[in-house]
Order: structure tokens, then C-alpha cells, then sequence
């Protein structure tokens, strides 16, 4: 059963995956075996397929690397659900195709190690049985989401989504 | 009847702050806060760090050979510079080759760290909308252009289109009064931004500085790249009076502008300022902490890596010998050519110091001195967040030149103000 990690306020980029752990790096590694290797070792031995990360205001603070939300993309971590988020983790776990909500009240309520299922289209998610609505993610995020990133995206439309162009 | 009412496009001129009067100067129309655009950067910069990364998602990703338009682009080696390791080496070999296959310009090893080296040479210029595969390019603000950090897919699309999407943020405006005091500087300035703002204070809006016409090109960029510290997209400032000509006067701050706030610091009342560790808004006075003992100190950066910089330092070491390591890193060659004219590179030498390669240095812990286990490092840098120059368990303190310089004479959090008096308390 896919699980809750609980995260604090302001966890930056250099947490997720420190700048010594780069692919320019470690150019033959896959960056998500990086995944908060220093800063939650528990979560970079035991983080499954499907688990989701909760965390209080400014996820994902300070640098640019797109690597950060790669390594938990690699892992297939479900969703984001943070109180609020940094500009360009949010930017980049989008084009990414990572889902990322924006949810303060429901992280309030939830607990480190709690089971978790999110349903990313209906934008729900169920922690311990109870299901919290969240707020649909913005339609051509959803776009972007749905094609797996908007690289997918470009290819396949041959240029942004409509809601931005 | 009908010719007197304004057009949405003549309303949207009115009272536009600087940052929409930059994009609305790119699209060809007026453009107001929250209107989301595509618009085509005036450059998109990549560094070594990421530009592997960029050019396999634009290829591989993308299936887009060749760049839009490779005069749009910037390639700079600075991250590791030289490289380090077979990996970063191989990776510099495939820059270099992407670059000149594509007719792209590229400042190699040694030039300095990507932010400086756009000012330096006027890739980065008022008015222009300038993205980087690096958070720090809020830098750009300082020569009054929108400077952003985007990561590896968005620049990569760039490259491979030529094109960005954006929301035009919000503005908030800081605006400044007084002078500063004697060994305090708009680095204890940019801290103090940090300490009241916070380090989300600003997500996703601009910051206009307002107040600061006659402060030196290179304070204005120690500012802007610290702008992101607070989340902002961009931090900017505008024309000073003297560097308004016929064709920049449409980028003079309009008085009917609307910020979405604006907080107002009187510089005279500024004392030097320390980021903590491990975040940049734990922010405290320099008195707050003096006496804490450091084991290395770093001189160089983006934010405080000029020589500028390096002459405040050395004006502190003159005539001293350091109690601990200095590790001075210049922004640029030019930085440090400078600084070998003007003798301050002799004079930080003499004291002790260790010089490396311009650019990055050991920023970001990968290498020119990385941090051991237990080791404490006052840096002039930007950012103090836990293992970001080595060890998790290094601890990284923020402060300025000038108290670079006096923590390394003492070997503890000094005061360049008390240096005389440290030195002879510790010699009794």
C-alpha cells in the first residue's frame, strides 16, 4: 500500500538531490537513487512506486536543477501535495509531468507513514480510508500532466498547450 | 465618441511596472499582471551543469536536431571549471562540440560564472528578457532586464523553438532611503531583504528596488541574484538617471505603477547582517554572533565574486596574516585581471589566501573546497542550505566582503569594524 511522507517548510532543492549527486556528477547513475540521500535517508532506502510526499509551505526553494523533481519522478513518487510550492520546482515538476497540488488544509491532517491513494484526474486523494478533495490542477497543467510532460506535449502538438498560447 | 474611449491595449499601458513594460515591449502589445504570454527571450543561457541535459531533452525528447536560432543562445562553462572528473570532462567535450556544430556562443573554462559574464558583455542589457538554466539569473535584473531561472525543459524547449511561456507576475517594491555605514554593503542589504521578507517571501512576483540609483553596478547585481532567495521571478532595477538615453526612456518607472506592496528600509539604520545556517532568512546581526568560530572562509560568487568585492577584502587584510583558510574565487577573468591591477589580488595573497579558477568554485560542493564533516564555512555566497558545499554536516554562515575578510584574519565571526581590537585580544 502506497504511503504518506511528511515533510517540513522550506525543503530545498539541495535536500531533494544535492548538487554533488548531479547527473553531470554521476553521468552513469539514474538521479533517483540521489533522492534525499542525505537530507531522509529513510525516505531514499524505502520510497516505493506510488507513494506520495506531503510537505508544509515552499517545497522545493532554491536552485533551478530540473534533477530534483527527475529523482522523484524516477522513483515514482504519485504526487506533490504541499501546503504551497517554489516557483521553479513547480514550473519544472509540471513539465515534468510529476503531479504537484497545492492542498494547505489537507496537509495539515496528515501524518508521516499514513497509507495514501491519489486519483489525479478527479483530484482526490484517500489517506487511511478517508478521501480529501483537492483542487483540480490548472487545465494545461493537466494537459501537460497527461501527456507525460510537456515535452510529450510539444512533440505531439507541435506547440503549447492552447490555455497558454 | 468612440476614438476618445481607450482600447484595452491603451489601458494596459497605464501605470505598468517595469517588468510589464518589458514584456509588453517583447509581444507587441500592452500586457498586464497575470495575463499569461509566449514570448521569445532576448537570450537563454545555459551553463555546463545542465546544458548535457538541455541538449539530450531537446534532441531525444523533443526529436528537435538542430536550435531555432543559435544568436538567441549562451553557453558557459563555470559550474566546474576546470572539470573534475572523466564524467564532467566528457560532458564539457560534448558542450564544446554542440556549441561549435551550432554556431553557438560559448565562454569556456575560466571566463567566469555565466551571470557576471552576460554583464561583462552586454548579452545581458536593459530591457531584454533573459532566461538561464540557473536560479541565479534574477542577476540580469541589475542592468534593468527580466533575468529569470527556468529549469532543463523549458530551456531546452527554448533553445529547440525559440520560445518561453510566462504568467507576468506581480510586483513588489523595496524601496530604500539613507546611506549605508561605514563596512556595510548591499550584501548586508540583500540579507536583510532575506530577514524580512523570508525566504518565500516574494514567490512567484518581481521585486522592483527602488532608492538605489547611485548604487555601483556591481552592488545592483549582488541584489538581483539574491532575489530568488526570497522565490521571486525577477529582481529588478531601474535605469539610474544617468543611464537614461532616447532609446531605453521607455523603461522609466512610471509613477502611477501598481505593487502589489512595498516595504521600505532606511539604510542608516543597517548593521551588518549574518545568515545562519542552514537557511538564507535565518538572518541575525553580525553582534548576534561574533565570536562563533569558523574553519574556512569563502570569497567569490555570483553575489559577491567581483573585484569590487575582492578590494574590500583586501583593504580589511592589508598588512595581516589569516588565522584560517580564504578561498578566493574571482566572478571573472576580467574580475580578476582587475584585481591584479589594482593590487588587491596581491595584497589577499600576501595575507594568505588561496586563489582559484574564476567561476563557481566550491559553491556547490563539487569541488575547489568542498567542506569536511564538522566543518563550519562563512562564505560570501549565496545560499547555506544543509550539505549545499559539501558535508550535510558542514554548517555554512552568509556574510559580506568585508566580514569575509575579518573572519578570516580572527578565525571567528568578526566585525570588520573591531578587526584592530580582535587581533589584539588574541595576541594578549
Amino acid at each position: 500500500m502506497p504511503r504518506v511522507w511528511k515533510f517540513g517548510r522550506d525543503v530545498d532543492t539541495d535536500q531533494i538531490v544535492p548538487g554533488r549527486y548531479a547527473p553531470y556528477m554521476r553521468p552513469d547513475a539514474d538521479v533517483g537513487t540521489a533522492a534525499f540521500i542525505e537530507a531522509h535517508p529513510e525516505f531514499n532506502e524505502n520510497a516505493q512506486p506510488g507513494d506520495i510526499i506531503f510537505a508544509d509551505n515552499n517545497f522545493g526553494c532554491g536552485s533551478s536543477r530540473e534533477y530534483a523533481p527527475q529523482a522523484l519522478k524516477n522513483r515514482q513518487i504519485a504526487a506533490i501535495i504541499a501546503s504551497s510550492f517554489a516557483r521553479i520546482f513547480y514550473r519544472n515538476a509540471i513539465n515534468l509531468g510529476l503531479p504537484v497540488f497545492v492542498a494547505p488544509e489537507v496537509v495539515d491532517q496528515v501524518r508521516d507513514g499514513q497509507s495514501a491513494e491519489i486519483d489525479i484526474v478527479n483530484a482526490t486523494v484517500k489517506i487511511d480510508g478517508q478521501e480529501f478533495a483537492l483542487e483540480p490542477l490548472a487545465d494545461f497543467a493537466l494537459q501537460i500532466v497527461g501527456a507525460g510532460g510537456i515535452a510529450n506535449y510539444v512533440k505531439e502538438h507541435g506547440s503549447f498547450p492552447n490555455a497558454i498560447g | 465618441m468612440d476614438s476618445q474611449t481607450p482600447t484595452p491595449d491603451q489601458q494596459n499601458a497605464i501605470g505598468q511596472t517595469l517588468t510589464e513594460k518589458i514584456f509588453s515591449r517583447n509581444v507587441g502589445r500592452n500586457v498586464k499582471a497575470g495575463e499569461m504570454v509566449v514570448v521569445k527571450p532576448d537570450v537563454a543561457m545555459g551553463h555546463d551543469s545542465l546544458s548535457p541535459g538541455i541538449i539530450k531533452i531537446m534532441r531525444e525528447q523533443l526529436n528537435i536536431e538542430n536550435v531555432s536560432d543559435p544568436s538567441q543562445i549562451v553557453m558557459v562553462m563555470d559550474h566546474v571549471a576546470p572539470a573534475s572528473t572523466v564524467g564532467n570532462a566528457n560532458a564539457q567535450a560534448k558542450i564544446r562540440a554542440f556549441a561549435k556544430e551550432q554556431g553557438i556562443r560559448l565562454f569556456d573554462v575560466g571566463r567566469g560564472i555565466c551571470h557576471q559574464v552576460l554583464v561583462e558583455e552586454g548579452i545581458a542589457a536593459p530591457g531584454r528578457i533573459i532566461i538561464g538554466s540557473d536560479s541565479h539569473s534574477t542577476s540580469y535584473g541589475a542592468v534593468t532586464a527580466f533575468g529569470t531561472g527556468m529549469g532543463s525543459t523549458d530551456i531546452a524547449l527554448c533553445w529547440g523553438t525559440g520560445q518561453a511561456w510566462f504568467r507576468i507576475p506581480e510586483t513588489i517594491r523595496l524601496k530604500c532611503s539613507g546611506q549605508f555605514n561605514p563596512s556595510v554593503d548591499a550584501k548586508d542589504l540583500a540579507l536583510w531583504f532575506c530577514r524580512q521578507l523570508t525566504i518565500a517571501g516574494a514567490t512567484y512576483e518581481a521585486i522592483e528596488y527602488h532608492g538605489l540609483d547611485d548604487l555601483p553596478l556591481n552592488e545592483k547585481q549582488t541584489i538581483s541574484s539574491m532575489a530568488i532567495e526570497l522565490g521571486a521571478k525577477a529582481g529588478i532595477f531601474p535605469l539610474s538617471n544617468v543611464h537614461i538615453t532616447p532609446e531605453n526612456d521607455w523603461l522609466q518607472v512610471d509613477p502611477q505603477a501598481t505593487y502589489t506592496r512595498t516595504l521600505e528600509v532606511d539604510l542608516n539604520q543597517l548593521e551588518p547582517q549574518v545568515a545562519i545556517p542552514h537557511s538564507v532568512d535565518d538572518v541575525v546581526d553580525l553582534s548576534d554572533v561574533a565570536g562563533r568560530p569558523i574553519d574556512v572562509v569563502f570569497l567569490g560568487t555570483c553575489t559577491n565574486g567581483r573585484a569590487e568585492d575582492l578590494a574590500k577584502a583586501a583593504d580589511v587584510v592589508a598588512g595581516k596574516q589569516l588565522a584560517i583558510r580564504l578561498i578566493v574565487t574571482p566572478a571573472s577573468r576580467t574580475a580578476l585581471q582587475q584585481s591584479i591591477a589594482d593590487g588587491s589580488m596581491q595584497t589577499l595573497l600576501d595575507a594568505g589566501a588561496t586563489l582559484t579558477t574564476p567561476g563557481c568554485g566550491p559553491c556547490m560542493g563539487r569541488h575547489q573546497g568542498t567542506l569536511a564533516e564538522g566543518e563550519r564555512c562563512l562564505s560570501t555566497g549565496n545560499r547555506n542550505f544543509k550539505g549545499r558545499m559539501g558535508s550535510p554536516d558542514s554548517e555554512i554562515y552568509l556574510a559580506s566582503p568585508a566580514v569575509a575578510a575579518a573572519t578570516a584574519l580572527t578565525g571567528q565571526i568578526t566585525d570588520p569594524r573591531n578587526v584592530t581590537q580582535e587581533l589584539e585580544i588574541a595576541n594578549a
